[in-house]
């Protein structure tokens, strides 16, 4: 698609959807170099956690009475939606700015800083129900999913995704060094997220003066989401709740990383 | 002019070795390290962090879902205490992979590091001993760290555990030698994906979350091939003093590994440094 140079300013969703099929045309070639961490390393971890180490837990009530496979697999796919996100909002995001500063060549054009930034997590999302819907389906043969209902856990790893993206973005727009602090934030933040956010165990289980370390974290309002649409058991209220809880953070990180795009790109 | 009176008695390895490959200064590489890393600090406490977590993460969540396991000795034992041993030899490897692969490939591709090094009188087996050696000792801090954590938790309980130590410095030696010639051959980050592709699968699989008899047979030869499996089995029969003469083909096969890892970086980089 051109734009012709008219000194018209581009649709707002237009110009964030010329940045979409940028990436596209980049992925087109270069979609090898992630099967491995967007869709091989979920099921390793659905393959050793689900059925191998699944094989030695007796269904109980802190699986709800569920075999082991069927109670992570959900919540793997989210958690996994939830790196890849963050992954793909850290240096990715930095090297826009700083190392290849392609962001800087695109807001030379009619497309303006905020459609950049929508660019970038339209691709993000696109990129998650991709990778979620791979994960499902190669999950299939392996017995993972008890109903249909896996469909709508690859929107809920999506959300999620997003949720976590919007506020790491902004992070990655205000880091200015060779982007160290998103090791922290991979040490400090995803990592224990991943493991103690009711992905591989309920919460009930870590010390109540603790728990709400768990409550906070997006990723435990995205498994309970996720359980809930395939496994059931999902109440109307709480689960209002927990899409409040991911729309707020995607909307406080959206407008922080929208400023401090601007701030950035417009000079 | 001067005349050199008397020229120091040289070790049996520079007397074997064409000249220039090897000039007795690996030691200054680590010092090098030590320099560099003494201003990232932070770096080192999430490495030992990690762990750590992990072991919090089975000793509260994954241990409550499962009984107790089955121990090298045939006795039943907790599952934390089944899985420590394992989490310290996964990231003893995970340490030295990360150290030997990222870390190289970025000072050997982009900074140009080594290109430096060489222009003093300093070989391309220095490089090799002296970098592999600093994955080793940061390896080595790690699991001191993880053995302490261990003990606090009463995961220890047999003498013998004192060797889990010299066991994860093995460990980290055997992957930082082969993860460093693996290095050699990468060509753009992208790659680093082969070397999750070869780590994460080992880490995943290699008997490290539950016993071996879990697989069907054909799969249990295929997991026995992997060197992680061999470190896993010496960690845990050691964590529990249940000694057998097998051992020594564990040992033997890590430390062939070493042996291996350390011929082939230096001949690669020897061959790609000095054209």
């Amino acid at each position: 698609m051109s734009v012709s140079s008219t000194g018209r300013v581009v649709p707002a969703w237009q110009g964030a959807w010329l940045r979409v099929e940028g990436y596209w045309a980049w992925y087109r070639r270069y979609w090898k170099s992630n099967v491995y961490s967007t869709g091989l390393q979920p099921l390793l971890f659905l393959l050793a956690m689900g059925l191998g180490f699944g094989s030695q837990v007796q269904a109980g009530p802190a699986t709800g009475g569920l075999s082991y496979v069927h109670y992570i697999a959900p919540a793997l796919l989210v958690s996994a939606a939830m790196q890849n996100a963050v992954g793909e909002s850290t240096y990715p995001v930095l090297s826009g700015f700083k190392w290849q500063k392609d962001y800087l060549a695109v807001t030379a054009t009619p497309v303006s800083p905020g459609q950049v930034l929508g660019g970038h997590l339209i691709w993000v999302t696109l990129r998650l129900l991709l990778s979620g819907a791979v994960y499902a389906l190669i999950a299939v043969p392996f017995g993972a999913w008890l109903n249909a209902g896996a469909a709508l856990v690859v929107v809920v790893g999506a959300v999620t995704g997003l949720a976590c993206a919007a506020p790491v973005t902004a992070l990655a727009a205000t880091t200015y060094d060779e982007g160290v602090r998103f090791n922290a934030v991979f040490r400090f933040v995803v990592m224990p997220m991943t493991l103690f956010a009711g992905t591989f165990f309920p919460i009930e289980q870590i010390p109540v003066a603790l728990r709400w370390l768990a409550w906070i974290s997006p990723l435990w309002h995205g498994n309970e989401l996720a359980r809930g649409v395939t496994l059931g058991g999902l109440e109307p209220l709480p689960a209002l709740g927990h899409l409040a809880f991911l729309a707020a953070l995607f909307t406080v990180g959206a407008v922080l990383a929208r400023r401090y795009f601007y701030r950035r790109l417009v000079v | 002019m001067t005349t050199l009176t008397e020229t120091p008695r040289r070790g049996v390895l520079l007397r074997i070795l064409p000249p220039g490959l090897y000039a007795g200064r690996a030691s200054k590489l680590v010092e090098r390290s030590i320099l560099a890393y003494s201003r990232m600090w932070l770096v080192f406490a999430s490495g030992v962090l990690e762990p750590l977590l992990y072991l919090v993460a089975f000793q509260i969540g994954f241990g409550r879902l499962v009984g107790d396991a089955t121990g090298p000795d045939g006795q039943p034992m907790s599952y934390v205490a089944f899985v420590a041993p394992a989490l310290l030899a996964s990231s003893a490897m995970n340490g030295a992979v990360f150290d030997s692969t990222f870390n190289v490939f970025f000072k050997f591709r982009y900074a140009k590091t080594y290109d430096a090094m060489l222009a003093t009188p300093i070989g391309p087996l220095d490089i090799a001993i002296g970098e592999i050696s600093w994955a080793v000792l940061r390896g080595g801090l790690y699991s001191v760290a993880f053995f302490a954590v261990m003990a606090a938790m009463g995961l220890v309980t047999s003498p013998w555990a004192l060797l889990l130590i010299p066991v994860a410095l093995l460990i980290a030696l055997a992957f930082a030698a082969i993860g460093m010639a693996c290095a050699t051959f990468l060509r753009s980050t992208s790659q680093f994906d082969y070397i999750q592709l070869a780590v994460v699968p080992m880490f995943l699989f290699s008997t490290t979350f539950y016993p071996l008899s879990v697989y069907p047979g054909p799969l249990q030869v295929v997991v026995q091939c992997s060197p992680l499996y061999h470190g896993i089995q010496l960690m845990r029969e050691f964590a529990v003093g249940a000694l057998h003469p097998g051992m020594i083909g564990h040992v033997a096969y890590l430390v062939a590994l070493a042996i291996l890892g350390i011929w082939g970086a230096a001949r690669r980089l020897s061959g790609l440094l000095l054209r």
